[in-house]
């Protein structure tokens, strides 16, 4: 280095680029949320706490909603990224009402659609775990997640947030059987699937949801859950362990 | 022959003040099917009377919704409403998008009517040939405001747009006092569909494909009310054709009425061209203007 | 040294290499070709701040508190700031973080005003605070998305279109909540605690009167004052409240009340005496 004012081996450092302590765009807001599809229904449930760190900024934040056309959506992580998606699509779904005479978005267009709006910030992306669930064409529970830029599939069970780890393995064994098997068969018979009925998808998620608020700081105060069924969407609200 | 000089653009005044351009802008109105718009204390009813350019087609769409708090009803150019009414929706949706808020009806009339306004300022351009009813229920009541592609807006209790609309606005002016005071949103749209019954030329009646009736207001969403949903509104009127034809040809201003009937079967067809047309008519035969600025222009 | 008599005083090469002339034709205005080197830096700090802001419904409204300091670094460089500020005629922002995008957030505020008044000549639509509040945090999330934020936390208080108390949090990622007790900064530590002793679930807000909650708001701005190094004792407090007859639906007369240059009452110093070195010696 020729021109630097000290000669030392750290000299090549010197210039080129400043020393940055950049602004960070992303915040953990934390909360945990889960997504079941059942036979002619599906339910998406989170719970109601927000954080920032080690604080409790509230203990009553929803973050599931009902978007319209009976689709109910949740995106987890950084809030303010998940409040902009959620926004955006029910915007999106007026203009796309306006443009087709009323007619009810599907629960996989909604889903594809979502995903070109992830990718479309693949270069600075929403921070969150997107589920939607609501009904498809043939009436069956539907419920599709996401990664952050897009990447999405269909799937019977998803938990996502904070506790996702939390929560995943014991739905792999109560919603797909994982692991179990018909008892007297020494372990070579799979238990078979067979769809859950909602008084038993309710049983699991509140089993689910308060098992992670004694694990897990992130999750707790209330747990807010959203059911679809032909009738439409209904919510239910069980309080959890505030500590 | 008479030509009129002060009317090729729209920022040139006629040495009496007037701006022609403008003026056939609003005559355009005048050449679309009818249009009425009423309301109560607590709701707004839009009606309108839908036009087919040919039996074997389709029946033009008169009433739009801009939000579910929010919708209009035309008369005129429909490509022009088109522009105006997304426009609208996208000043609703941003409303909603960054207030939380729905758009006040005061708010989104003034917003078109400054669109409106800046073309009758600029050169080379042409006013919107399209009147709007505005129908919107927002946290100040229930209102209907009229648009001119002049850019003038005004409130209104009842208002009536397009061919033969006088017939209705005075169905309207003399039903005033019920329709102000009436609870019962089916009897506000029996008046509604009344007005417009009443500006319906001889041959034609109220059906269900002709026919659009819309109803926004105190917890009720913007709705409307197309083909088969209609005629449940239809079945409550005592007859689906003018009063005037029914009593036979003695209403005062039967030879005007007439007239413009004879006029508009023979623009129906050009529906998309009438501004041209219209334009012409005045400028040639110059039926509309009133003597004075003739003598003026001619000189 | 260097010892040549031509450049008797400045470092020598051979020790400390040659010397960088860029420094010394360093300049504000730099060229195209330097810029090139450097990526455009937006704020990535606070200079001079405001510390908590504190809040909480109670029965017929809410109450907000912050104090007048601004502290450049460690230094107190302003003690006469105003930080509540109101918009519209029943809506109150109350801004902590950096001064200079308060101010900025006042004008972008005073401009939404204006618009306001300007399509509402007929009179009855109101701006209330969650219009404000969606408004703000709109802004907020746009300026950190550009990754140029305005450095502050933010608390909207006023009433909901149905006339309850509206209270909502927006910061510099644009990330918002609400509460029935909020606090922004040092505040959310030491103030929101107390607060919540007060009105522990959401709800209960609706049994506390406005004389429980301002007593309990005073006490956190003496805990605030006592523990945070850049809060001071005059502070200014705004109560919006709407005043009605039991079950009544007219429409409810609503009242702001702005007050400025309160003092920390009841401050007790007794222990300061006993305090030597740092703090961690036991006497």
């Amino acid at each position: 280095m020729t021109n630097a004012t000290v000669a030392s081996e750290y000299s090549a450092e010197v210039n080129h680029v400043p020393i940055e302590h950049r602004f960070n765009p992303y915040s953990d807001n934390g909360g945990t949320v889960l997504g079941i599809a059942g036979e002619d229904f599906a339910v998406l449930a989170g719970d109601t706490r927000q954080v920032e760190g080690y604080s409790i900024h509230s203990r009553y934040q929803p973050k599931v909603f009902n978007v319209g056309d009976d689709i109910i959506m949740t995106a987890n992580g950084f809030a303010a990224d998940g409040a902009a998606l959620i926004d955006r699509f029910k915007n999106q779904l007026k203009w796309y009402k306006f443009d087709h005479g009323g007619k009810k978005l599907s629960i996989q267009s909604a889903a594809r659609y979502i995903q070109h709006l992830l990718y479309g910030k693949r270069f600075f992306p929403y921070y969150v775990y997107t589920i939607i669930a609501g009904l498809d064409e043939n009436g069956k529970g539907a419920v599709y997640s996401y990664d952050p830029v897009g990447s999405y599939e269909r799937e019977q069970c998803r938990a996502g947030g904070a506790a996702a780890s939390l929560i995943m393995p014991f739905l792999d064994n109560q919603v797909n059987f994982k692991n179990q098997f018909e008892p007297g068969t020494d372990g070579k018979q799979k238990k078979e699937l067979r769809y859950l009925s909602l008084d038993e998808v309710l049983e699991l998620v509140k089993d689910a949801f308060s098992s992670a608020t004694e694990r897990h700081i992130y999750v707790g105060d209330g747990l807010e859950i959203l059911i679809v069924t032909k009738d439409g969407v209904r919510t239910e609200y069980y309080p959890l362990k505030r500590d | 022959m008479f030509r009129n000089n002060y009317d090729n653009d729209s920022v040139t005044y006629s040495p009496t003040g007037r701006l022609f351009q403008v003026e056939y802008a609003l005559e355009a109105i005048k050449q679309g099917s009818a249009a009425v718009g009423l309301v109560s204390k607590s709701h707004v009813v839009l009606a309108a009377l839908k036009r087919n350019a040919e039996e074997l087609g389709s029946y033009q769409k008169k009433i739009i919704k801009i939000d579910d708090h929010m919708g209009v009803a035309l008369a005129g150019l429909a490509p022009d409403a088109r522009v105006l009414s997304n426009f609208l929706r996208k000043q609703a949706m941003s409303s909603k998008m960054i207030y939380n808020r729905p758009l006040s009806t005061s708010k989104a009339v003034l917003s078109i009517a400054d669109k409106a306004q800046e073309n009758t300022q600029s050169y080379g351009s042409r006013p919107y040939g399209v009147g709007l009813l505005i129908a919107g229920y927002d946290e100040t009541g229930a209102h209907l405001y009229e648009f001119q592609p002049s850019g003038s807006v005004l409130e209104y209790y009842g208002a009536a747009i397009g061919a033969r609309s006088q017939a209705g606005r005075t169905y309207l002016e003399r039903n005033l006092d019920t329709i102000l005071e009436t609870d019962s949103v089916e009897e506000l749209i029996v008046h509604g569909l009344n007005a417009l019954r009443d500006t319906l030329s001889q041959d034609v009646e109220l059906t269900f494909k002709n026919t659009s009736v819309s109803v926004v207001g105190k917890d009720s969403d913007f709705k409307i009310y197309d083909d088969e949903e209609v005629q449940q509104w239809l079945d409550k009127l005592d007859s689906v054709s003018n009063a005037r034809n029914r009593a036979g040809d003695d209403d005062a201003d039967d030879n005007n009425e007439n007239q413009e009937t004879t006029e508009e079967t023979t623009t129906t067809t050009e529906a998309a061209t009438t501004e041209e047309a219209s334009n012409d008519d005045n400028a040639n035969e110059a039926t509309d203007a009133p003597a004075e600025d003739r003598m003026e222009t001619d000189e | 040294m260097n010892h040549d008599p031509f450049h008797w005083g400045r470092p020598s090469q051979e020790t400390y290499g040659g010397y960088n002339y860029n420094i010394a034709n360093a300049s504000n205005h730099q060229q195209e070709s330097q810029l090139d080197n450097f990526p455009k830096v937006h704020s990535q700090q606070p200079i001079i701040t405001g510390t908590s802001v504190v809040s909480l419904k109670f029965k017929h409204g809410i109450i907000m508190a912050a104090d007048n300091l601004g502290s450049y670094g460690s230094l107190l460089r302003f003690n006469n700031l105003e930080r509540l500020i109101k918009v519209g005629s029943q809506t109150v922002v109350g801004i902590s973080g950096d001064i200079s995008d308060l101010q900025q957030i006042e004008r972008i505020l005073h401009e939404l005003e204006i618009e306001q008044e300007i399509y509402d000549s007929d009179g009855g639509h109101h701006l209330r605070a969650p219009h404000v509040h969606e408004y703000l945090s709109k802004i907020l999330y746009n300026r950190r998305t550009k990754m140029d934020p305005l450095w502050n936390a933010v608390i909207v208080g006023g009433f909901n279109d149905d006339g309850t108390p509206f209270l909502k949090y927006i910061d510099l990622l644009g990330v918002t909540y609400t509460s029935s007790t909020l606090a922004t900064g040092f505040g959310s530590h030491l103030a929101v605690p107390l607060l919540r002793q007060l009105i522990p679930n959401d709800i209960d807000y609706e049994n506390i009167e406005e004389d429980e909650a301002r007593k309990v708001l005073e006490n956190c701005m003496r805990v605030l004052f006592y523990r945070d190094a850049r809060a001071s004792d005059k502070y200014s407090l705004v109560t919006i409240k709407s005043e009605s007859n039991e079950g009544e639906s007219t429409p409810k007369k609503l009242s702001y009340n702005h007050e400025t240059e309160l003092k920390v009452e009841g401050q007790s110093w007794k222990f300061a005496k006993d305090i030597s070195g740092y703090g961690s010696k036991q006497l």
